[in-house]
């Protein structure tokens, strides 16, 4: 199935909840809003002719420039992407889907961006949603176990978005 | 309740069946690196398996955030460090798939060579450690000799034993020395008797074979859904290997190469009649299966270095010259997966048209298998932790970054 056959089936199906696609990039993606994820995901997995029944990964990226002067050359608004590379192991294709969240929720900084789980969807996710929270700070809804996974649960702050300072010390130890 | 007994006979002779919480750890069984298993017990059943990871995080993603691609290649060197070989090569890929680089045919095949050599070098360990979680120390022993011999020529190769940095965008740092394919020819030769050998310590001995077969089964259902990859994969029945169904950069480097991949259809193996049989108690995907796919994927690698020498020693042109390393990136992102000894090793890379990625990511194989840990182990006994975690034969420097 070509890209632009495929993104106008998902269309079909899901409406205004396929807010946009780029099919000419190295990996074609489509994007989907946040509460039409789960939906979205269930549909490509459970369809007979598409089976995307393997999670490859769960990215997210943030986009930030904390220096003004650059940051007006960026060419876009400071975002947040959660990025789900799929794979369908009987049909052997790949898949990318993205969700664009604000950074903060509601503008106000510190509280975490939301985004419905695909844990029940594939269990892949379950660990995957963990490290993205841990790392990148998002609030995976319904996440049945959301802690921190790879830093130590009382750490501060999510070392991967782009303003993170590292601490001047943990638990005695000089950070820096 | 024992508490409300007033004679003290019998509260001593009174047996607890309440639930128990018992640490195991932070360290692994064996010796694949730092892990922590809590366990829930009843007795001797395990009710319950939580992993706690992250002990050797070093948030290896930020740190390529501020590297230029090349740069970053000696970090995935300490990602999976028993197969740094294969790690390097993952990344090297992803970035040359971004650049859109079209590597000579002489790299492609000098590639194959160190990438199968590293996979037989990780599966040997796989096998030897695999002994030790179980309790046996001789197969180590055996192992460790063979993987030595390998170190040996890729330190010939490229100076380094365990974190090679060898090869990188572009194609390798060096070409390989004169009278190294001669060496290593040498060597494949007498592995294959080693591994025979390897079979009747391991594979066919009677008490290995009652400490896994019918432990730990996982369904290829499960499989899946857990993202489980490589040999964890396969040892369940699902017929998947990246080097025949991956993305053409990575495949087109198999080209012409003939190669079964290792999986079990209708009860038998490819190639498996030189080997000890499946025993009647094994399961499809229990630990067993996961053993056997990595033994029998040591001959397929071994089979496959061979061929590559001989189109190395045939093709004429360059090994591959590294790219600058201030090499600019095009504006764009990409993401490829590699059959790593381990399973499918992935990076996910996003450019802002800069030399320094936006945005580096890498996808661990051994973490999504470790995180299936959980299921296996639910309702196993406590002996049998350590033989199903080590069935999945992970290293924790992947799974942490």
């Amino acid at each position: 199935m070509s890209g632009q056959a495929f993104l106008d089936r998902l269309k079909k199906k899901f409406g205004d909840r396929i807010t946009g696609a780029n099919l000419e990039a190295l990996d074609p993606w489509i994007e989907v809003s946040p509460d039409g994820l789960i939906d979205v995901c269930t549909y490509l997995r459970d369809e007979p002719d598409l089976r995307f029944n393997f999670l490859n990964c769960i990215s997210a990226v943030d986009y930030f420039e904390a220096d003004p002067k650059k940051a007006a050359k960026t060419g876009w608004e400071p975002h947040l992407e959660v990025v789900y590379h799929l794979w369908s192991v009987p049909n052997r294709v790949s898949l990318v889907l993205k969700v664009m969240l604000p950074r903060w929720k509601d503008g106000v900084e510190g509280e975490l961006p939301e985004v419905p789980t695909v844990s029940g969807v594939w269990s892949t996710a379950d660990w995957h949603e963990r490290e993205v929270y841990d790392l990148s700070g998002v609030w995976f809804t319904g996440h049945p176990n959301l802690r921190r996974i790879l830093c130590p649960e009382d750490w501060v702050g999510h070392p991967l978005r782009k303003d993170y300072e590292m601490p001047l010390e943990y638990h005695g130890i000089r950070g820096r | 309740m024992a508490t409300h007994v007033d004679d003290p006979r019998i509260i001593e002779f009174d047996v607890r069946t309440d639930e128990m919480l018992v640490n195991m750890g932070p360290q692994h069984p064996s010796t694949h690196g730092v892990l922590r298993l809590v366990l829930r017990t009843d007795g001797e059943i395990v009710s319950e398996v939580t992993p706690h990871i992250g002990y050797l995080h070093r948030c290896a993603e930020k740190i390529g955030e501020n590297l230029t691609p090349r740069q970053w290649i000696p970090y995935t060197d300490r990602m999976d460090y028993l197969a740094a070989m294969n790690m390097n090569l993952g990344w090297a890929l992803t970035v040359e798939k971004l650049l859109k680089y079209e590597l000579p045919e002489k790299a492609r095949h000098l590639r194959v060579i160190i990438a199968e050599m590293g996979r037989i070098a990780s599966h040997l360990v796989g096998m030897g450690a695999y002994g030790l979680d179980l309790g046996t120390f001789s197969p180590f022993l055996y192992a460790f000799r063979e993987r030595e011999k390998i170190l040996d020529l890729f330190e010939l190769a490229c100076g380094a034993r365990l974190t090679y940095s060898y090869l990188t965008v572009g194609g390798a740092t060096h070409d390989l020395p004169p009278g190294w394919l001669k060496q290593c020819s040498a060597f494949l030769d007498q592995l294959l008797p080693v591994i025979d050998e390897c079979h009747t310590l391991l594979t066919s001995n009677t008490i290995f074979v009652r400490r896994t077969a019918n432990i730990g089964v996982m369904s290829a259902e499960m499989a899946i859904d857990y993202g489980c990859t490589g040999p964890v994969l396969r040892g369940s029945g699902v017929d998947q290997d990246l080097r025949r169904d991956g993305e053409t950069c990575y495949t087109e480097m198999y080209d012409g190469y003939a190669f079964e991949v290792i999986v079990q259809k209708d009860g038998h193996y490819p190639r498996d009649h030189a080997y000890p049989p499946v025993p009647q108690s094994a399961v499809l995907g229990d630990s067993w299966h996961r053993f056997y796919v990595r033994m029998l994927e040591v001959i397929q690698s071994i089979d496959l270095v061979r061929q590559a020498i001989d189109r190395y020693s045939s093709s004429k042109g360059s090994f591959g010259e590294p790219v600058k390393l201030t090499e600019k990136l095009p504006k764009g992102e990409t993401y490829l997966e590699t059959e790593a000894p381990r399973g499918q090793m992935g990076f996910y890379i996003v450019s802002d048209g800069t030399s320094i990625p936006w945005r580096v990511r890498a996808r661990s194989s051994c973490f999504s298998n470790l995180s299936v840990t959980h299921e296996l182990c639910r309702g196993c006994l406590l002996a049998d932790v350590p033989a199903i975690v080590g069935s999945l034969d992970i290293v924790m420097g992947e799974i942490d970054r």
